[in-house]
């Protein structure tokens, strides 16, 4: 294992690249993490977040494992896992604990004992916990408490949000991985390794939402008081509006993808309508005219669409009045123009793309939103070993469950 | 609703005036639910009863009775077995259609599954229509425990009888057996049964003779039944006093024999037929009505209403919901079934009730054609992703039906 060891991997096999971020940390006190290493490949086995095609996505693994050891000039022999795809779900959950002993005083064990039965719930038999994150303890009543251990209360009670998705589709990425002789530290859901990367505590106490649009999923997570409150996972992304586009432009996939960036934005300009644009073969002969107004409607819908189906959801949650740091956007989507604009009109708040300012190294793959992922899962396990180090009787706020399902060596 | 059923062009002087029906018992069962439907209140019907079995045929309550006999049964029925009471049966043709002579209509009721009634049935309802009349059957099914034999033997004869009759409604006995509770003697299972079929026949009866004033015509009961009859369900339904429309449409929809509704739900035509007193509101058919067209969904609607001073304060509501087999039981009665239509529908032209036997009272559906199917591209073959009842892997501005010039 890498108790010992100082380098920290982050892999994410995403449905359009898959990325590997190594992070080096610090052996003094502070634990400072450096970023050192960065990979890509692009993805050809993926949909929607999840594997079709095991054989390639293994191909195109090594590839991305390669580039980022010659990067980093180390090698890589363990990763923290990102996860995502439209089976994923999160809600809230609250355990109750009665306090019995004599005097009241709320013991270690109470707390455990709480968060067990928090942890109880109804899951369909099929699925399983990726995370069960403790949000605030309840003291007779009394919100807000986060640390009970020495108060007094007959009753004790806490919210944990619990992150759970379908246990064979996450078991069919890890066997992936392993198979590539690497070991997985933990399985990680995207969306909280994005916050992880994009957030700083005080974003995180003021209240944020992050919207990580990718390939194939989009993943968004709400904090607020700082604690995670809510997350999800739209099966939708870029590969939907480049798919949109084929159909409504009438162009083959590969073209449409190429539209989408050279001439993709998300909200429609007034002097595109109308206007019209020619593709050419490799021979610069006339293919076809695309109309450029078509194209940013298309687009234009759909990312819109996208934002309101995450608005709809936190309108449901009663988050929406808790983001006073506003939205951060980042991942492939963030890069398409005037997404910032579009995002404040359907949110009504304040929205910045996210760069991962959380950390501190390359500033070349911290620049880029789409690494956002990758980066936050080397935070992640930078913060496990830190937690580790520090208590070795873990009693964390952030805890992988999924872990325990896999066999360590 | 429908004024074209009233109008005189299209009524025949045969069933302008009031038809004259007859009930035909076939068989041992066919004669136990004679006996259950109270002859006072059929009052200008004639009744029959037709048997392979002396015994039984002297029981009988039938001021008719038709004894079809051959040496070879030594006066101890068919034994059972339906070929033997078809082959008699059609020894005997000619007594048979003479015995429907005359008649407008002719209601059979029968028990399928044993000799008589399986054999004899699907005959008489060809010798009917030779003689001239319309054939409506009335038939029960066997009990499951009576055994795979029986089960068979009255779905070959359900297929034939579909194919000789207008109009054939059936009663699967098993569905009797779940509405029944524990300790239900053999008699009362029976009595239930019977008083069931007999208020269908109660409905039909009523339906044809008392004077519509939204008039629902034999042809649009057949047109109704026939071909699509795998299994259809009816109910007979009264109530009387002020909140009789409500209490109605409450009874329709928590009828046994409905399965609480759910029957309405998958069939695909439904007659509803209303019969109260002078003093029948609109605002009742409505009432009435607007809950079976709720649980109907795409059904087709056939609806009518009379009036009938008898019944003073009371509403009562006949309701038969047809169901199309998703599965043929069998292939080759059906296609004889099609051949058997044109000859069928011969008869019934002179009653000019084709050409108008889809609209009255139907609401036109509109189907969906393949052509809106969009195609998912590199989706395609992925899981949907479906939110809230959307297929957001559909482009955006498809589902909300932008247009994009």
């Amino acid at each position: 294992m890498f108790d010992d060891s100082n380098i920290i991997a982050g892999l994410e096999i995403g449905t359009s690249k898959i990325c590997v971020v190594v992070g080096e940390q610090n052996q003094n006190p502070d634990g400072a993490l450096n970023i050192i290493g960065l990979g890509q490949a692009r993805s050809r086995g993926v949909r929607k977040g999840e594997i079709i095609n095991p054989e390639q996505v293994e191909e195109d693994l090594r590839t991305a494992l390669f580039e980022a050891e010659q990067m980093a000039d180390v090698e890589i022999r363990s990763v923290y896992l990102g996860v995502s795809g439209g089976h994923i779900r999160g809600f809230n959950n609250r355990g109750v604990h009665p306090v019995v002993s004599a005097d009241r005083e709320i013991s270690q064990d109470d707390v455990e004992d709480v968060v067990k039965n928090a942890k109880a719930i109804n899951l369909p038999a099929e699925n399983t916990v990726i995370h069960a994150v403790r949000q605030h303890f309840f003291v007779d009543g009394q919100d807000g408490v986060t640390q009970p251990v020495g108060m007094l209360g007959a009753r004790l009670e806490v919210d944990m949000h619990v992150i759970h998705g379908h246990a064979n589709r996450l078991q069919n990425i890890v066997r992936l991985v392993r198979a590539t002789s690497l070991e997985v530290d933990d399985v990680v859901f995207n969306g909280i390794a994005t916050a992880l990367a994009l957030l700083t505590n005080e974003q995180k106490e003021l209240g944020a939402l992050v919207i990580d649009i990718g390939g194939g999923t989009t993943e968004f997570v709400v904090y607020s008081d700082g604690v995670i409150r809510h997350s999800g996972v739209l099966a939708v992304g870029g590969d939907h509006v480049s798919n949109d586009l084929a159909y409504g432009l009438k162009v083959p996939l590969s073209r449409a993808e190429k539209l989408k960036l050279e001439h993709g934005t998300a909200m429609p300009t007034e002097a595109a309508k109308g206007q019209s644009l020619s593709i050419t073969n490799e021979l610069g002969l006339e293919l076809k005219r695309v109309n450029v107004g078509h194209l940013q409607r298309i687009m234009s819908l759909r990312l819109e669409e996208l934002f309101q189906l995450i608005a709809q959801d936190l309108e449901q949650a009663g988050l929406t009045d808790y983001l006073r740091a506003g939205v951060f956007i980042c991942g492939g989507g963030s890069r398409v123009p005037g997404i910032v604009q579009l995002a404040e009109n359907v949110f009504q708040m304040n929205v910045a793309p996210g760069h991962a300012t959380a950390i501190s190294g390359l500033t070349t793959a911290l620049d880029q939103p789409e690494f956002a992922a990758a980066i936050g899962l080397v935070k992640y396990g930078s913060l496990k070993n830190r937690r580790r180090a520090a208590r070795p009787s873990l009693v964390s706020g952030i805890k992988g469950v999924f872990g325990k399902i896999l066999p360590r060596s | 609703m429908n004024p074209e059923n009233q109008n005189p062009l299209f009524e025949t002087p045969e069933i302008s005036g009031k038809p004259s029906v007859r009930i035909i018992a076939v068989g041992n069962a066919g004669d136990a639910l004679l006996g259950a439907l109270s002859m006072v209140e059929f009052a200008g019907a004639e009744f029959a009863a037709i048997n392979t079995d002396a015994a039984a045929l002297a029981a009988s309550v039938a001021p008719v009775k038709i004894h079809l006999e051959n040496k070879l049964f030594r006066g101890l029925g068919s034994g059972g077995d339906p070929e033997r009471g078809r082959a008699l049966a059609e020894e005997q043709f000619s007594t048979l259609k003479s015995a429907c002579e005359g008649a407008n209509v002719v209601f059979i009721l029968a028990g399928l599954g044993g000799g008589a009634g399986s054999g004899i049935s699907p005959v008489l309802a060809k010798a009917a229509h030779e003689a001239g009349a319309l054939v409506l059957a009335f038939v029960t099914l066997p009990f499951e425990c009576e055994g795979n034999r029986r089960e068979a033997q009255a779905q070959t004869a359900l297929e034939q009888l579909k194919a000789t009759a207008d109009g054939v409604i059936c009663l699967p006995g098993q569905k009797i057996f779940k509405l029944i509770d524990e300790n239900s003697t053999l008699i009362e299972t029976f009595q239930v049964t019977g008083g069931f079929l007999s208020e269908g026949v109660r409905g039909v009866w009523s339906l044809l003779t008392r004077p519509g004033l939204i008039q629902v015509h034999f042809g649009d009961l057949c047109a109704l039944l026939r071909d699509r009859h795998a299994e259809n369900a009816f109910a007979f339904v009264e109530a009387s006093g002020p909140g009789r429309a409500r209490e109605v449409a409450e009874k329709i929809l928590n009828h046994p024999l409905l399965d609480e509704g759910r029957a309405l739900a998958e069939s695909d035509a439904v007659l509803v037929s209303l019969t109260a007193g002078k003093d029948l509101t609109m605002a009742e058919i409505n009432r009435v009505m607007e809950q079976v067209k709720r649980q109907c969904g795409h059904a087709q609607i056939v609806m009518g209403a009379a009036a009938d001073a008898g019944l003073k304060e009371k509403l009562c509501v006949t309701v038969i919901a047809a169901k199309s087999n998703a599965q043929p039981v069998s292939v080759t009665p059906r296609g004889e079934n099609r051949s058997l239509v044109p000859a069928a529908a011969g008869h019934r032209e002179p009653a000019g009730s084709r050409p108008r036997t889809r609209r009255p009272g139907s609401k036109p559906v509109q189907g969906q054609l393949p052509l809106t199917i969009v195609s998912k591209g590199r989706f395609d073959k992925s899981e949907p992703t479906l939110h809230r009842g959307e297929d957001l892997d559909v482009p955006t501005f498809i589902r909300r039906g932008i247009a994009l010039n």
